[in-house]
């Protein structure tokens, strides 16, 4: 007979868990009022949602940071509060994306709203917890239901994205499964910072090295599967073409967020007490995405295609600053992951509104280079804010990608890791290429399209979106000083 | 005008942006008169310019990132001011003269904000908002020769860009490791040129780090072996982009090497004199030897350009006074000369549509102004007493015979050099019969582009005959630069080589 066990309320520290109950709580309305109310016009939903998004940053930006609640499994610390709150920024600028002037067919379903809204709080838990339980049901709960959106868009390559996706997901989670179970054979917890005291202490064992290390290592391939790091990025181009054009600059964004500050946590936590051999690995990963997937990018046909790997040459960017393991490496993670949002997303945005469903350029793709062929004549802000999209992701000064670059740089040189920031500075001029072919398109060659316009699917929401994050692009040397001290402050607040 | 530098940097980018509104008939003029007031203002510039004052002047700075140690700093000295004007000067004549007629509106758009990212340049004191312009004058350059230019000029574009865009992030993983050791020895984060100056560093950290700015530097100059790129986007690029290339954009690379590598890594400079010296040797005498053997008259114009710019990398490295104000001269007067010769090919190309060489023959009878003018420029190119060029050219190899005779005489050889194949196209393009029929009824120089080409002369000879103006508050920055290198030399050799170099001059 066990003894009862009291809780009281107060130590539950529930207001830990507001923000996620906020977006499923919210899920749960959007599916209540079509309950109640079939057939009301998206535009509803799409208000809502953003209402909802926007309480539940409220309630993240109102968390204390260093607290811990629901039997310690939430852990709210600086990056949880940070990456929650980027979270929350990108989905508020994809969920107006959906107020096309075209239909399209997921829009149509109050349930796709709900199911963002379950997926945000999936990423919320994920970033959220220490403990790997509750990482894996954040990440399951996000992952499922992000390949069903994905599926939504209703298409066959759509239904193949989402195949393609869930399969290399459930692989993901068998190893982040095997991974667990190694680290809780070793060390006999699941609670990072228990793992890290009993690994510490139990490094010298005979035979334990290769246990720890293959823990960690089984647990880094299936963030590298989450990340699309080379060489598990294989479903990545074909998800991204297969869903619609800001679910694709979505994905590349916020689960990619998520994971990194998993692999923050986690990783940071190998590296802290020792083990060089993970700190390797991640190098070896970053660079090889960097490098092949900025190579494969170039001979890419379709502009999404070369977008999709231009963000998996991103991540790998981004990864490589996790080896790193200090304070200015990681600010300089949230940093990037800022400045990369508003560009790439409105870059996919800008393929979103050029999107119509019947008249295509290529049958194969939707969004062909031959399909911006002249812009500038026929369309000349178009081309122009679409030009600044491209720089920027090349990392030419002063718009907004760069600073995040050489925040990651300058992190690697100080580091000490020069050869590193060579590879970087390489790298980012071999991806200037494939941006400067979409500018080379757009500015210097002849229009294909005698429509007067590509831009077949604009509103006034979408062009609202596109200004914001055109003026972040353009305007980010003013506000990038406070945004450093607020990241570096929560970041080392954390410990980080 | 405390912040002169500020208005001449952001006036011509203000008046691209409302260049959008201006009618496309009207963006010409527009661009005309907005290019001189930019002049007038540079002129001011130098007008107000205490020329006894070897330091910065006209400072500006507030912090922009000071948590990552950049600042917003300007200032100008003797070095960059000419500079500077040259460049607003260069631009305005180039307007002027401009024949393009498509999509005009985009092109002078363009070039206020090439304008922009060339003061930009010369001016900045900050390492990033340096990097900043730098890499912004790409873009706008890529433009124009991606849209103005020959029938492979999307290839040509893509291929400057990407040439320079790899020199300077490499260039960048220099200035953010020298950050890093600037905050590793003062606790504070800076960018700021002349904080660098002050850090004096160890020997293998400036070796390193003289390399990595070599690489964004050398790119640009170009410096053999990285100078395929020139031709090709000269031979491409319209008339104008070719001016504003050869004219501006290339001396930013050597403006890099006297602002960034000789102050902060004195020791790692004079150690690589030798290796440089060579470098610049095979520039100087193989792209002479290249460009007599170009059939097309802009391909020699363009390979006699590379072949000066390794006069001016030798004076930069002769470590003392009269090599550094002189190859500084120089780059004021290639500028002038063969952003003048590009405008005279254009000329030319404009009328008869080709560039070969053989199509030309006998020009002289026909189009007198012409012949003049191209003559008077191609004795300055040449180096011609009493004309522009002879006074930098002159005062590099004085300057270098201090350091090596031999290497000294070696790069005499392209005034020789210089001199047979600018005088073989002379005769193959003005001299003999007019073989081709068409070129009987060419018209010479019409007012547009004697307008343009007048100032261009007299600047030739004014400065030809009398350089003091100019040359005197170059000397004065030249000198506090020498001095400082000297006295933050570390090695004795190294100090050895720059007071030896520096013989008979009084410090």
């Amino acid at each position: 007979m066990l003894e009862p066990i009291s809780v009281s309320l107060e130590s539950l520290n529930l207001s830990s868990l507001t923000p996620m109950l906020v977006a499923i709580g919210g899920a749960l309305a959007i599916l209540i009022i079509d309950l109640i109310k079939s057939g009301l016009h998206k535009s509803l939903y799409v208000m809502l949602t953003l209402l909802v998004l926007l309480i539940d940053l409220g309630a993240v930006m109102g968390l204390g940071v260093n607290q811990r609640g629901f039997f310690d499994l939430m852990l709210i610390d600086g990056i949880s509060i940070i990456s929650q709150a980027l979270i929350l920024l990108g989905s508020m600028l994809f969920i107006p994306l959906a107020l096309t002037s075209k239909r399209f067919h997921e829009y149509s379903y109050p349930e796709y709203f709900a199911l963002f809204l379950f997926m945000i709080a999936g990423y919320q838990f994920m970033v959220s917890s220490d403990n790997l339980i509750l990482i894996f049901v954040g990440l399951e709960t996000a992952s499922l239901a992000l390949y069903t959106l994905i599926a939504m868009h209703n298409r066959p390559n759509s239904y193949e994205a989402a195949v393609k996706y869930f399969t290399m997901g459930a692989m993901a989670a068998g190893f982040f499964a095997m991974g667990a179970a190694t680290v809780y054979a070793t060390t006999g917890s699941v609670e990072l910072y228990k793992i890290a005291e009993v690994m510490q202490s139990r490094m010298d064992e005979a035979g334990l090295m290769i246990a720890i290390i293959g823990g960690g290592l089984l647990l880094l391939v299936a963030f590298a599967f989450k990340m699309s790091l080379f060489p598990f990025h294989t479903w990545g181009p074909d998800a991204y073409e297969g869903a619609s054009a800001p679910l694709a600059g979505f994905m590349s964004i916020v689960p990619k967020l998520a994971a990194i500050v998993v692999s923050m946590r986690l990783f940071g936590m190998y590296i802290d007490i020792g083990i060089e051999e993970i700190r390797d690995a991640i190098l070896v990963l970053s660079v090889l995405t960097m490098t092949l997937a900025n190579i494969m990018a170039l001979v890419q046909g379709d502009v999404k295609r070369m977008l999709a790997y231009s963000s998996i040459s991103h991540a790998g960017f981004v990864m490589a600053a996790i080896a790193l393991d200090t304070t200015k490496g990681n600010t300089g993670i949230f940093l990037y992951y800022v400045m990369f949002l508003f560009t790439n997303l409105g870059a996919f945005a800008m393929l979103w509104i050029s999107r119509h469903k019947n008249n295509t350029y290529h049958d194969r793709f939707d969004h062909p280079y031959e399909k911006f062929a002249g812009l500038i004549k026929v369309m000349p802000m178009g081309a122009v804010v679409m030009a600044l999209f491209m720089l920027s992701l090349a990392g030419v000064p002063p718009f907004s990608v760069f600073w995040g670059k050489i925040f990651v740089m300058g992190a690697a040189v100080d580091a000490g890791y020069v050869w590193l920031a060579i590879v970087m500075g390489i790298n980012s001029a071999i991806s200037a290429y494939y941006y400067l072919k979409l500018i080379v398109y757009m500015f210097l060659k002849d229009p294909a399209s005698n429509d007067g316009t590509i831009y077949y699917n604009i509103s006034k929401p979408l062009m609202t979106i596109i200004g914001i994050a055109v003026f972040a692009t353009v305007t980010s040397v003013l506000y990038v000083q406070p945004l450093i001290a607020y990241i570096s402050y929560m970041v080392g607040a954390s410990g980080y | 005008m405390d912040n002169i530098l500020s208005i001449l940097v952001f006036f011509p980018a203000f008046a691209g942006m409302l260049g959008f509104v201006v009618d496309k008939d009207s963006a010409r003029a527009y661009g005309i008169s907005v290019a001189t007031i930019e002049f007038f203002l540079a002129l001011w510039l130098w007008m107000t310019f205490d020329g006894s004052n070897g330091g910065m002047q006209f400072v500006e700075m507030f912090p922009l990132v000071p948590d990552f140690g950049i600042s917003y700093y300007l200032g100008v000295d003797g070095i960059s001011l000419f500079i500077v004007v040259m460049a607003t000067l260069m631009t305005l004549i180039g307007m002027i003269s401009m024949s393009i007629k498509a999509d005009i509106k985009n092109m002078i758009i363009s070039l206020l904000f090439l304008e922009m990212t060339m003061v930009g340049v010369f001016v900045a004191l900050d390492a990033i908002v340096f990097y900043l312009f730098w890499e912004l004058s790409l873009v706008p350059m890529l433009y124009i020769v991606g849209a103005w230019g020959g029938p492979r000029r999307v290839y040509a574009a893509i291929k400057f860009f990407l040439y320079t865009f790899f020199g300077s992030l490499i260039m960048l993983v220099g200035m953010l490791f020298l950050a890093y050791l600037y905050h590793d020895v003062t606790g504070t984060w800076s960018f700021a040129i002349t904080d660098w100056y002050a850090l004096v560093l160890p020997i293998e950290y400036q070796v390193w780090l003289f390399i990595a700015f070599f690489f964004g530097f050398a790119i640009k100059v170009p410096m053999f072996p990285f100078h395929t790129w020139l031709p090709y986007a000269h031979g491409q690029a319209p008339t104008i982009g070719s001016v504003i290339l050869a004219a501006v954009l290339l001396k930013m690379g050597t403006y890099g090497f006297v602002r960034f590598s000789l102050p902060i890594f004195p020791d790692a400079s004079v150690m690589m004199i030798t290796p440089i010296a060579i470098l610049s040797l095979i520039m100087v005498i193989y792209t002479a030897m290249v460009a007599y053997a170009q059939k097309d008259i802009k391909q020699v114009i363009a390979y006699s350009s590379v072949s000066h710019m390794g006069i001016i990398m030798l004076g930069v490295f002769a470590m003392n006074a009269e090599g550094i104000s002189g190859s500084i001269f120089l780059m004021l007067s290639h500028g002038i000369v063969s952003g003048a010769l590009f405008m005279l090919v254009g000329v030319i190309y404009d009328r008869l549509h080709t560039k070969e060489l053989s199509a030309f023959g006998g020009l002289a009878a026909v189009m007198p102004k012409y012949a003049l003018v191209f003559g008077i420029m191609l004795m300055a190119s040449v180096g011609l007493p009493l004309t522009i060029g002879f006074v930098g050219e002159f005062l590099v190899l004085l300057g270098f015979y201090k350091v090596s005779p031999m290497m000294t005489i070696l790069a005499g050889t392209t005034i020789i050099i210089g001199a047979i194949y600018m005088l073989s196209i002379y005769k193959r393009t003005f001299f003999g019969p007019v073989t081709n029929e068409e070129n009987k009824k060419l018209k010479d120089l019409n007012g547009k582009e004697v307008t343009a080409f007048i100032p261009l002369v007299a600047i030739v000879i004014w400065l030809g005959v009398y350089p003091k103006p100019v040359l005197e508050p170059i000397d004065n920055s030249v000198k506090s630069l020498v001095s400082f290198m000297e006295k933050k030399a570390q090695t004795q050799e190294a100090k050895d080589i720059i007071i030896s170099s520096n013989d008979g001059e009084d410090k």
